[in-house]
């Protein structure tokens, strides 16, 4: 048995050894005479099947495989961060915390690549002449590609289920190293998919026309590559950690057993702390990523920031409003878990006060479309009162003190089940209040001096903020390390949470699926009409950016469809677990 | 009951963000779609007014010459002397280029479209680039993709905004067919009928047109005699501009350009001017 394991560890890290360098090569040598350039498609050469619209098709398509492989390769990521923490802490709670991570991931793995081959499918009969293109660009990278999810699956399986019979001592490390190689191996393959989707946005190693004149190391190092790996490695964790949290909750919901509901209840805690995790660095990957497409070409930047698709980013501040709202009002009823939580409860209000306000003020449009009468009676576009809530500075001010809120919220939670017993605990909470006073002030004065100054600095002004909100969390994280340490700690009653609590958490996979999908379309709508920006037109009948409501419905609909998948695998799974009695013996009637 | 719960819960808060998305203000945005505009029956005047049709429309010029400060903004500032200065200036000997600088407007105007980078106006270079990277994207390549004709009106209107004479020529009958720019619309066909254009922009409901009376603007039945098609295309794009005598301003909209088609605003410009004859 452990031989075959080993053989095959060391047949995957074989395999990526001699693949990745095969990537790196088509650096090297490849020079490829494919001179004609980028195909131009006329209308009547996109084939029409029985009036389907094959944008919906391929839409749908590509956001469910999206949402599917986000998911895939999110969870092994953390579950091997907290596999880890179990070696660590010695608490067994982890490591089968981390084996039903992954339980999950097996039953929703083989959708993930059926969905995929349906995507690859539609495409191929949809859109041949583009697809034709970008196999000849990427060339021999799509059967690596290819290579490399065949060994995805090895490793998965290998990965969990060897879970108990490598759980303890050196075999645990062994059991560890295949995690490695199987996140190794998800990451690459995300990290090439990335290359063709961002290809499309910011095509390199083409010349105008669309002829090959780089290597295919040159097209995937597309200007808006790494952007999007950083963006969506960060979604990628944090909308895993939401999916099992909302795993979390639907067990918890479900289960009678007083100690299975503790076991969901920490489950849904640690899930929703994941989230946050790679929740909080977003906005910052995000602004990389906008500032990014503004380097590549301010035009695609102000498409998107300032013209029709602006209306959208309304849209997304009220899911990113959702998602805190939900996810600190779960905070909060944690509270009740503790015997000393009521002490901090009443501070719950003011951060309550902070982040709706904060909300209110994301949501405020800059701008707001009127009837011609309606102009009248305002005299402007700009609402005079509310006009200067909806600029930048305003926004950013409201985002950094929604997530330092949000800290707070967790900061409570982490303390109410620790008394502090060193000496200089007193000094030590007065710095951390000076620390969140300051720190707000530092947020707000910055806001404040962004909006009087000109729009070009205006940006300059966010960094300051970003930088305080870093500041607090890594500083009130060391003192609070530093001041808990051997601290009186108190029991935490997992599982006396209330079930509208648990409904709170599961609103984070809703709102996150539905988020995805509509970033996933202002994504795509920022190559307008082109099927490969300013290369290859797409002149199919359906090249027209979609209404707002026309896009909120598609995305309803796909997210609902990964919504059902999902409620269903966690219904499957509880089925999984469940054993139907032995029938009673007859004669004892 | 905990799959019925959690799956209603669920369609709930979706349906809340569809509802959403559904409030907020439908745009559509449609790909540039090859239209047959008669440009060779223009004079300057037309040339001038469809220059500035593109300058806002199809050109995406004002996507960054606006008051935002991310490029010079060419709809306020004093053209002549901004232009002359460019002229006088030794950095336009073409440096960057490494050719000779343009030697008159229309030369310079053309390079600022086509070549950015040959000469950047001071302070607007890209980061890092110490000017001699422009933002601005070359508008005869794609995305924008003007042609020889558009490229002609552009200079032409902003020739005509510094107060001179347009040099450019008149487009020729072979060079007619020009591409419409990306609208957002509502509808993707473009009206062709002038009533049913007059019907969806209902100009009728300040003006004075075919019998309604209405007096929020002046009378538009014998607009023909008093202004010409140059004339009567600006003040529907730029009803601020100029501001007839005894009416307000701000009271007509300035979004026209937006809700109309060129072909619907040139249909409705002829019917306008032949409501007089
Ligand atoms: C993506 C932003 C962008 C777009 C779109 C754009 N420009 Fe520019 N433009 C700039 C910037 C920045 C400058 C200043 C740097 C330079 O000289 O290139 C500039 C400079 C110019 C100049 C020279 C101005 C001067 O003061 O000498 C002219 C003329 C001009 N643009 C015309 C146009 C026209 C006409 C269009 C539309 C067809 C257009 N631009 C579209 C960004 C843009
Ligand atoms: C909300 C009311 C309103 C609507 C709708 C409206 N206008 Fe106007 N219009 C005005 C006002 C007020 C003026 C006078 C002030 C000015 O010149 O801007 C005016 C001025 C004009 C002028 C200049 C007339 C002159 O004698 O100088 C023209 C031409 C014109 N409008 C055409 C139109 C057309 C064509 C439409 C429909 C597409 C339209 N307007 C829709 C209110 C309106």
């Amino acid at each position: 048995m452990k031989h075959s394991q080993t053989l095959a560890a060391t047949a995957a890290l074989a395999a990526i050894a001699f693949i990745l360098p095969e990537i790196a090569m088509a650096s090297g040598e490849e020079v490829v005479s494919i001179l004609e350039g980028a195909p131009k498609p006329s209308r009547g050469d996109y084939p029409v099947i029985a009036g389907i619209s094959a944008r919906t098709i391929a839409w749908s398509l590509a956001q469910m495989h999206l949402f599917l492989a986000a998911f895939v390769l999110a969870v092994p990521l953390f579950a091997i961060s907290t596999e880890m923490m179990g070696v660590i802490t010695k608490d067994d709670r982890y490591d089968t915390m981390s084996r039903e991570f992954m339980k999950i991931t097996m039953a929703a793995y083989s959708l993930t690549a059926l969905v995929g081959g349906g995507l690859l499918l539609a495409l191929l009969v949809f859109y041949p002449h583009l697809m034709g293109y970008m196999i000849k660009v990427f060339r021999g990278q799509m059967l690596i590609y290819a290579a490399l999810f065949g060994l995805e699956s090895i490793t998965l399986y290998i990965y969990f289920y060897s879970w108990d019979a490598l759980r303890r001592g050196n075999r645990k490390w062994f059991h560890m190293s295949i995690g490695l190689v199987l996140n190794t191996v998800g990451l690459t393959l995300m990290f090439v998919a990335n290359a063709w989707t961002s290809f499309m946005m910011s095509p390199s190693g083409v010349d105008a026309a669309g002829a090959i004149t780089g290597t295919v190391w040159e097209a995937t190092r597309n200007p808006l590559w790494n952007p999007l790996n950083l963006h969506r490695f960060l979604a990628n964790i944090a909308y895993g950690g939401a999916i099992v949290g909302g795993y979390a909750a639907y067990m918890f919901l479900a289960e009678k057993r007083a100690e299975a509901k503790a076991h969901y209840d920490w489950m849904g805690y640690t899930s929703n702390f994941i989230a946050i995790i790679g929740f909080l660095p977003l906005p910052f990957a995000g602004y990389w990523l906008m500032a990014e497409i503004y380097a590549y070409s301010q035009q695609m930047g102000i498409t998107a920031m300032g013209g029709i698709l602006a209306w959208l980013f309304i849209i997304q501040a009220v899911l990113i409003g959702t998602i805190m709202l939900a996810a600190n009002y779960y905070l909060w009823s944690g509270l009740m878990r503790t015997d000393r939580g009521a002490e901090y409860a009443k501070y719950v209000k003011y951060i309550a006060v902070v982040i709706v306000g904060g909300f209110l003020v994301w949501v405020t449009p800059h701008s707001l479309v009127l009837t011609p009468s309606e102009l009248q009676v305002l005299g402007g576009t700009n609402h005079k009162v509310l006009g200067p809530l909806g600029i930048m500075p305003a926004k950013n001010t409201a985002v950094n003190l929604m997530l330092v809120m949000t800290f707070l919220s967790f900061q409570m939670f982490y303390r109410s089940s620790r008394v502090a017993t060193v000496s200089w605990a007193k000094q030590g909470n007065m710095v951390i209040i000076a620390l969140y006073v300051i720190g707000i002030a530092n947020i707000v004065g910055a806001g404040i001096y962004g909006y009087f100054t000109p729009t070009v600095y205006k940006v300059g002004a966010s960094v300051p903020q970003v930088t305080t909100t870093l500041m607090i969390i890594v500083a009130s994280v060391v003192i609070d390390v530093l001041m808990l340490r051997g601290a009186k700690t108190e029991k935490v009653h997992w599982g006396r949470m209330s079930e509208r609590s648990q409904y709170a958490l599961f609103v984070l996979p809703v709102a996150f699926t539905w988020l995805m999908g509509l970033m996933g379309y202002i994504r795509s709508s920022l190559r307008t009409n082109w099927h490969i920006y300013t290369i290859m037109k797409d002149n199919s009948s359906e090249a027209y950016i979609p209404t707002i409501g026309e896009a909120g419905n598609t995305i309803t609909a796909i997210t609902l469809g990964f919504m059902a998948i999902m409620v269903f695998v966690f219904w499957l799974s509880r089925l999984g677990a469940t054993k139907q009695s032995e029938p009673k013996q007859e004669a004892s009637s | 009951m905990t799959f019925l719960k959690t799956m209603g819960f669920s369609i709930v808060a979706m349906f809340l963000f569809a509802a959403f998305s559904n409030i907020l203000p439908q745009v559509q945005s449609d790909a540039p779609v090859e239209e047959e505009i008669p440009t060779d029956g223009f004079d300057m005047a037309g040339m001038i007014a469809y220059g500035e049709r593109l300058f806002t429309g199809k050109g995406t010029c004002t996507l960054c010459h606006n008051d935002l400060g991310r490029a010079p903004d060419l709809l306020v500032m004093n053209l002549s002397t901004a232009f002359n200065d460019r002229l006088a200036d030794p950095r336009n000997e073409g440096v960057s280029a490494g050719g000779e600088g343009a030697s008159d407007v229309e030369a310079y105007l053309r390079e600022s479209l086509v070549d950015p980078s040959a000469y950047v106006v001071e302070g607007f270079g890209k980061k890092g680039s110490n000017d001699t990277i422009s933002p601005m994207p070359a508008v005869d390549a794609p995305p924008i993709e003007l042609n020889e004709v558009e490229l002609n009106a552009v200079i032409a209107f902003l020739q005509d905004g510094a107060g001179w004479d347009p040099t450019v020529p008149l487009p020729s009958a072979e060079e007619a067919v020009i591409e419409e720019e990306p609208e957002e619309v509502e509808s993707a066909e473009p009206e062709t009928d002038p009533l049913v254009v007059l019907d969806n922009v209902y100009c009728a409901g300040c003006h004075d047109l075919e019998g309604s009376e209405a007096d929020v603007g002046p009378n538009l039945d014998d607009i023909g005699t008093r202004m010409t098609q140059g004339e009567i295309i600006e003040a529907i794009l730029y009803p601020n501009a100029i501001i007839a005598d005894g009416y307000e301003a701000d009271y007509m909209p300035e979004d026209f350009g937006e809700q109309m088609h060129t072909v619907e605003l040139m249909v409705l410009v002829d019917y306008l001017i032949n409501l007089s004859n």
